[in-house]
C-alpha cells in the first residue's frame, strides 16, 4: 500500500507542477517575441515543457 | 484521379477494412486469445478523444489564436497524472458493480436512482449532439472539398457543388449501420466491445499517420524545416503577432485557464471516454502505461498543427479559405492526390472513430437508463412476463443509435453552419463536465445524496443550456439575436452572454463559471441539509471505501429477505438469454462450492444476480427488476449504519485477532522447544539414573559375590582368602569413589556446590599435583615431564577443584598409558588472556567419534562391554563443569594412533561466573 500511495503522492505534485508550468505567470514569462532554433519561444517551451512532464509521468508510472 | 466514386469507394474499402479488423477481433475474444488486451492497444483507444476536431479544427484555432488549441490536450495530460488516485478508483468501482455506463455509474453511486440516470443520459445526448454533428460536418465538408480537386472551393460558397447539400443526412445513416454492426451484434453480459476496440485504435494510428504525413508535408516539403517556416510568417505583418500569441489581458490568461479545466473534465467524463477508459478497460495494469502513452500521443499529434496553420496562411493569404480545412487544402493545392486521400481518411478515422464509440455509449445509456427503467414500470406492458428481453434490449439500442445520429444531423441542420468547429465541440465539453462534481464528490465524498447530485446536475445542466446552447441556436438564426444583445424580455442582467452582468469573458469561460457556481453550489448544499437514505449511504459507502472493502460481495451484507432460486434464474435468463443465466449461476456455484443445482437463494446470491443483471441493464434498473421477485425486507438508515460500523469494527477486531494469532503462535513456538528441552532433560535423568544403578551394581555383584564365597566356603585358603578380601576393598572404594562423584556431579550440576575463591598459583598447582601422584607414575614407570614457564599471572578461582581437574586428566593418561613406555606432558601457557594447561600423552590416542562423547557421563573410551571399565566415566563430565564454572573450556585434541591431548583453559579476570 505505501508503494501504492507514494506513486500517488507523486503524480498530484507532477499535476501540480503541470498546472504551474501551463498557467499564468510562467506562461507570461516565455510569451515574448523571439525564437530557440527558428521556433517561437512560446510554442518551443510549451512543447518542451509538456514533453518533460510526460517523461516524468512514465518514470512514475513504470517504476 | 479524384472522382466522387473513388473517394466513396476507398472510404467503404477503409470502413470495410475496420469491419473486418473488429469481427477478427471478437472472434479472438470469443477464442479467449485477445488481441486488445494490452496497453499498448488500451492507450490507442484512448486517443479516440481526438477526432475530427483534432484533425481538422486544431488548425483552425491555430490559424487564429495559436497557442489557443493546446489546452484542450494539455487539460488531459495534467488530469492524467491524477487518474493514478481517480481512475483507479473508478475502475474498481465500475468492475465492482458492473458498471455500463457514465449514467449507470452516477446512478449507482447514489442510491441505484432511476431518476438521475435518466437525467444524466438526457444531459449526454443533448449535450453531446453538437459533437456529433461537429463530426458529420467535418466529413461531409472534407467530402465536399476533396471532391472538387483540383479546384480549392469551400463548399458553402458561390460556384460550389451542390453536392454537399445532404452528404452529411447520407453520412449519419451510413455510420449509423455501421455502429449497429459493430456495437450490437449481440449482448454481452460485460459491455466490452473487443471488436470496437480494435478497430478504434487501429483508426488512432491512422489519423496519426495522416496528420504526420500533412505535418512532415508542409513543413518540410513546402518549407525548409520548422525555421524557414517560422521565419517567413514571422515576416508576414500579419502573422507577426502570432509569435506572442496570448495577449497579455487577464481574460485570455482566464480563458485558457477555464479550458485547461474544461479539457480535463472532457477528458474523464465524455460518454465515450468513459467507455473507453472504464467499460472497455480489461486490466487495471493497462493504466500504468495508457498514462503516459496516451498523452506521449496527444503531443505528437499536435506538433505540427502549427506549421500546418502558419503554412495555410502563407499559402492562402486572402481569407478565402477556411482555416478548418488547411489540412485537407494545402496538399490540394499542392496537387499531392494520394495525401489528400489520405488526409480524408484520416479524417474519417477521427470523425468515425468518434461517432462509433459516442453513439454504442449513449445507445447504451438511453436503453439501460432511460428506457427500460420506465418501460419496466409500465405494468401495460406486462415484461415482467416475457420469457426474453435481449431482443427488445438490442432493438432499443439499435433505435438509439439512429435515433442519436439524426438528431445530431438535425443539430448540423439547424446549427452547425454558424460556428467553427472548436466552438461546436467546447459547447459539448461544458455539458459532460456537468457531471464533474457529482462523481468525483461520489467517489471521494460520503456526505453527497441523490437530491443533491439531481439539483447539482439540473442546476449546471441548466445554466449550460442558457449560456451555451441558446446562444448557439440564436446565431443560427432560430431564436431573435435581441434575445443575447438585449436580454429575454429587454432585462440586461439576465443576457445569456453575460449572465449577472459578467463580461468581458469569453463565451465558454462565463458559461464555467456559472454552470459551476449552481452545479457545485447546488450539489454541497442540498446534499448537506438532509440525511441520506439508507440505500443512498450504503452505495455511498461501497463506493468511496471500494479499496477499503474486499470483493463482490461487500453488497451482499445490505440485503434481507427471501428470493427463491427459479425465480432469480428466469429474471437473468430474461435479460441474458438462457444459456447466460445458466453460466453465470454454474459459475457462481463454483466459485463458492455450493452443490448444483443451487437450492437455497440467500443475500450473496441475490446480490450476485442483481450485479449480473445490472452488467446488461443497468444499476437502477437491476434494482427494480430484482426487487420485483424477491420478498425484501427493507432496512432502515439505522440499521445500514449499524452495519457500515459492524463492518469497521470487524476490520478492526479481525486486525486485532490477526495480532494476537500470531503472538499465540509465537508463544506455541517457544512453548514447544521448552517442551522438547524438558522431554530432553527427563530422557538424561532416567539415562543418567539406569546408568548409576548399573554402574553401582558391578562392584555390588563383585563385592556380594566374594562375600558369599568366604561366607559358605571356611576352607578357602590364606592367600586366596587375602586376595578376596582385597577385591572387596577395592570395588568398595570404587564404590565409594563412584557415590561421592555422583553426588558431586549432581552438586555442580544443580548449583548448589560451595565453591571456595581465591588466587591460584597455577605453576603451584600442577607441581604440588604431579608430586601427589609420583607414587602412580613410580608403579608403571610412567615418565612425566613438566613444562612451566618463568612466571605465570594467578588466576582466580577454587584450588581444590581445579586440583581435582588435574588429577583427573592426570590419571586418565596414566590409565591410556602402556606401562613402561609411557610418557606424559604437562605444560602451562599464558594466552589471550588466558591460562592454559595441556596434558599430552602417548596413548592410543581418542578417535574422532569418542571425542564427541567422552565428556558425557558415564562413557568412556574403550569399548566398555569387552573390557573392564577403568574409571567411573564421571571424571571428564565432573572436570568439564569445573573449568566451565570458572568461565574455561576443556577439550581434547588427537589423532587416534597418535596420543591425546586434554586442555583447559581458565580466563585471568571473570567476565561472567557460570552457576
Amino acid at each position: 500500500m505505501g508503494e501504492i500511495e507514494g506513486r500517488g503522492q507523486r503524480m498530484i505534485a507532477l499535476c501540480m507542477l503541470g498546472l504551474v508550468l501551463f498557467n499564468f505567470p510562467i506562461l507570461a514569462l516565455f510569451n515574448v517575441p523571439g525564437e530557440i532554433f527558428g521556433v517561437p519561444v512560446l510554442y518551443a517551451y510549451i512543447f518542451a515543457a509538456w514533453a518533460a512532464l510526460i517523461a516524468l509521468m512514465a518514470v512514475v508510472a513504470e517504476r | 484521379m479524384l472522382h466522387g466514386p473513388v473517394i466513396v469507394l476507398t472510404a467503404f474499402a477503409y470502413l470495410g477494412l475496420l469491419f473486418a479488423i473488429a469481427y477478427y477481433a471478437d472472434k479472438r475474444a470469443d477464442a479467449g486469445r485477445s488481441i486488445i488486451a494490452s496497453p499498448y492497444v488500451y492507450s490507442l483507444s484512448l486517443a479516440v478523444y481526438a477526432t475530427a476536431w483534432t484533425f481538422y479544427g486544431s488548425v483552425g484555432r491555430a490559424a487564429s489564436d495559436g497557442v489557443g488549441f493546446l489546452p484542450i490536450y494539455i487539460g488531459p495530460t495534467l488530469m492524467i497524472a491524477l487518474w493514478w488516485l481517480v481512475m483507479r478508483k473508478i475502475l474498481r468501482i465500475s468492475r465492482q458493480n458492473r458498471i455500463t455506463s457514465l449514467a449507470d455509474f452516477i446512478a449507482s453511486r447514489y442510491g441505484k436512482s432511476a431518476v438521475i440516470g435518466g437525467l444524466v443520459t438526457v444531459i449526454a445526448v443533448i449535450g453531446i449532439l453538437p459533437y456529433i454533428s461537429l463530426q458529420l460536418k467535418a466529413i461531409s465538408s472534407s467530402y465536399s472539398i476533396l471532391v472538387q480537386y483540383p479546384e480549392v472551393v469551400m463548399p458553402d460558397q458561390p460556384g460550389a457543388l451542390t453536392v454537399g447539400g445532404d452528404t452529411a443526412f447520407w453520412v449519419a445513416l451510413i455510420l449509423a449501420a455501421f455502429t449497429i454492426l459493430f456495437g450490437t451484434r449481440h449482448l454481452d453480459a460485460a459491455e466490452h466491445h473487443q471488436g470496437m476496440v480494435a478497430a478504434i485504435a487501429f483508426e488512432s494510428l491512422v489519423k496519426l499517420l495522416a496528420f504526420l504525413a500533412v505535418g512532415v508535408f508542409v513543413t518540410f516539403g513546402l518549407y525548409n524545416g520548422f525555421g524557414d517556416l517560422f521565419g517567413r510568417a514571422a515576416a508576414e505583418p500579419r502573422l507577426a503577432a502570432m509569435m506572442t500569441p496570448i495577449e497579455g489581458v487577464a481574460g485570455s490568461y482566464a480563458s485558457w485557464v477555464w479550458l485547461t479545466i474544461l479539457s480535463m473534465m472532457a477528458i474523464m467524463f465524455l460518454p465515450r471516454q468513459f467507455q473507453v477508459t472504464v467499460i472497455e478497460n480489461l486490466e487495471e495494469k493497462h493504466l500504468n502505461k495508457a498514462i503516459w502513452l496516451f498523452p506521449l500521443y496527444m503531443l505528437a499529434i499536435n506538433i505540427f498543427v502549427l506549421p500546418i496553420a502558419f503554412g495555410g496562411l502563407l499559402h492562402f493569404p486572402d481569407g478565402r479559405v477556411d482555416a478548418d480545412t488547411f489540412v485537407l487544402t494545402l496538399p490540394m493545392a499542392e496537387k499531392q492526390e494520394l495525401l489528400a486521400l489520405l488526409v480524408f481518411i484520416g479524417g474519417l478515422s477521427a470523425a468515425t472513430g468518434m461517432v462509433i464509440v459516442e453513439t454504442i455509449a449513449l445507445s447504451t445509456m438511453v436503453c439501460n437508463d432511460l428506457l427500460m427503467p420506465v418501460l419496466l414500470r409500465m405494468k401495460r406492458l406486462r415484461l415482467n412476463q416475457r420469457p426474453d428481453l435481449t431482443g427488445l434490449l438490442l432493438g432499443i439500442r439499435r433505435g438509439a443509435i439512429v435515433l442519436i445520429l439524426l438528431l445530431g444531423y438535425l443539430y448540423f441542420k439547424l446549427a452547425g453552419e454558424a460556428y467553427a468547429l472548436v466552438s461546436i465541440g467546447l459547447i459539448s465539453f461544458a455539458a459532460v463536465a456537468q457531471f464533474a462534481p457529482v462523481v468525483l464528490g461520489g467517489i471521494f465524498w460520503k456526505g453527497g445524496t441523490r437530491n443533491g447530485a439531481l439539483c447539482g446536475l439540473i442546476a449546471g445542466s441548466l445554466v449550460w443550456l442558457y449560456t451555451l446552447l441558446l446562444p448557439a441556436i440564436a446565431r443560427s438564426g432560430w431564436l431573435p439575436l435581441g434575445l443575447l444583445e438585449q436580454g429575454p424580455f429587454g432585462i440586461e442582467l439576465l443576457k445569456p452572454l453575460a449572465l449577472f452582468g459578467l463580461a468581458g469573458l469569453d463565451q465558454i469561460t462565463h458559461a464555467m463559471i456559472w454552470s459551476m457556481i449552481a452545479n457545485i453550489g447546488a450539489y454541497v448544499a442540498v446534499s448537506l441539509s438532509a440525511s441520506p437514505s439508507a440505500e443512498e449511504h450504503r452505495q455511498a459507502s461501497l463506493f468511496v471505501d471500494v479499496f477499503q472493502r474486499g470483493g463482490e460481495t461487500g453488497g451482499a451484507r445490505f440485503w434481507r429477505g427471501t428470493a427463491s432460486v427459479p425465480e432469480l434464474y428466469n429474471l437473468l435468463a430474461r435479460f441474458q438469454g438462457a444459456e447466460a443465466a445458466d453460466e453465470a449461476l454454474r459459475e457462481y456455484a463454483a466459485a463458492r462450492r455450493l452443490r448444483w443445482p443451487l437450492e437455497r437463494a440467500d443475500a450473496e446470491l441475490v446480490h450476485h444476480v442483481e450485479v449480473q443483471l445490472a452488467g446488461a441493464i443497468g444499476a437502477a434498473s437491476a434494482r427494480v427488476m430484482v426487487a420485483s421477485v424477491v420478498k425484501e425486507d427493507a432496512l432502515s438508515i439505522d440499521e445500514v449504519r449499524e452495519i457500515l460500523d459492524e463492518a469497521s469494527q470487524v476490520v478492526a477486531y479481525s486486525h486485532r485477532l490477526e495480532q494476537k494469532s500470531r503472538e499465540l503462535e509465537a508463544a506455541t513456538a517457544e512453548l514447544r522447544a521448552a517442551n522438547e528441552r524438558l522431554k530432553e532433560l527427563d530422557r538424561m535423568k532416567d539415562d543418567f539414573v539406569s546408568t548409576v544403578t548399573h554402574e553401582l551394581r558391578t562392584p555390588l555383584t563383585s563385592i556380594r559375590a566374594f562375600s558369599e564365597i568366604l561366607r559358605q566356603d571356611p576352607n578357602v585358603e590364606l592367600p586366596q582368602r587375602k586376595r578376596f578380601l582385597d577385591i572387596i576393598t577395592k570395588e568398595t572404594e570404587r564404590l565409594t569413589r563412584l557415590i561421592n562423584q555422583v553426588l558431586d556431579l549432581s552438586k555442580i550440576e544443580s548449583g548448589r556446590a560451595e565453591w571456595h575463591e581465591s588466587q591460584i598459583d597455577m605453576k603451584e598447582v600442577i607441581a604440588d599435583s604431579v608430586a601427589g601422584m609420583g607414587q602412580v607414575f613410580e608403579e608403571r614407570e610412567i615418565q612425566v615431564e613438566t613444562r612451566l614457564p618463568e612466571w605465570a599471572p594467578r588466576v582466580p578461582g577454587d584450588v581444590d577443584r581445579i586440583i581435582q581437574v588435574i588429577l583427573n586428566l592426570l590419571s586418565n593418561a596414566v590409565k591410556f598409558c602402556e606401562p613402561g613406555r609411557g610418557r606424559i606432558e604437562i605444560a602451562l601457557a599464558q594466552r589471550d588472556g588466558c591460562l592454559r594447561v595441556d596434558v599430552r600423552d602417548n596413548g592410543p590416542g581418542v578417535s574422532a567419534e569418542e571425542q564427541a562423547v567422552i565428556f558425557d557421563k558415564f562413557r568412556q573410551a574403550g569399548d566398555t562391554l569387552t573390557e573392564k571399565p577403568q574409571g567411573t566415566g564421571l571424571g571428564l563430565p565432573i572436570s568439564r563443569h569445573i573449568v566451565e564454572h570458572h568461565g574455561g573450556k576443556l577439550w581434547v585434541e588427537s589423532g587416534a594412533g597418535g596420543g591425546a591431548c586434554f586442555s583447559f583453559t581458565l580466563p585471568l579476570a571473570r567476565v561472567a561466573a557460570a552457576a
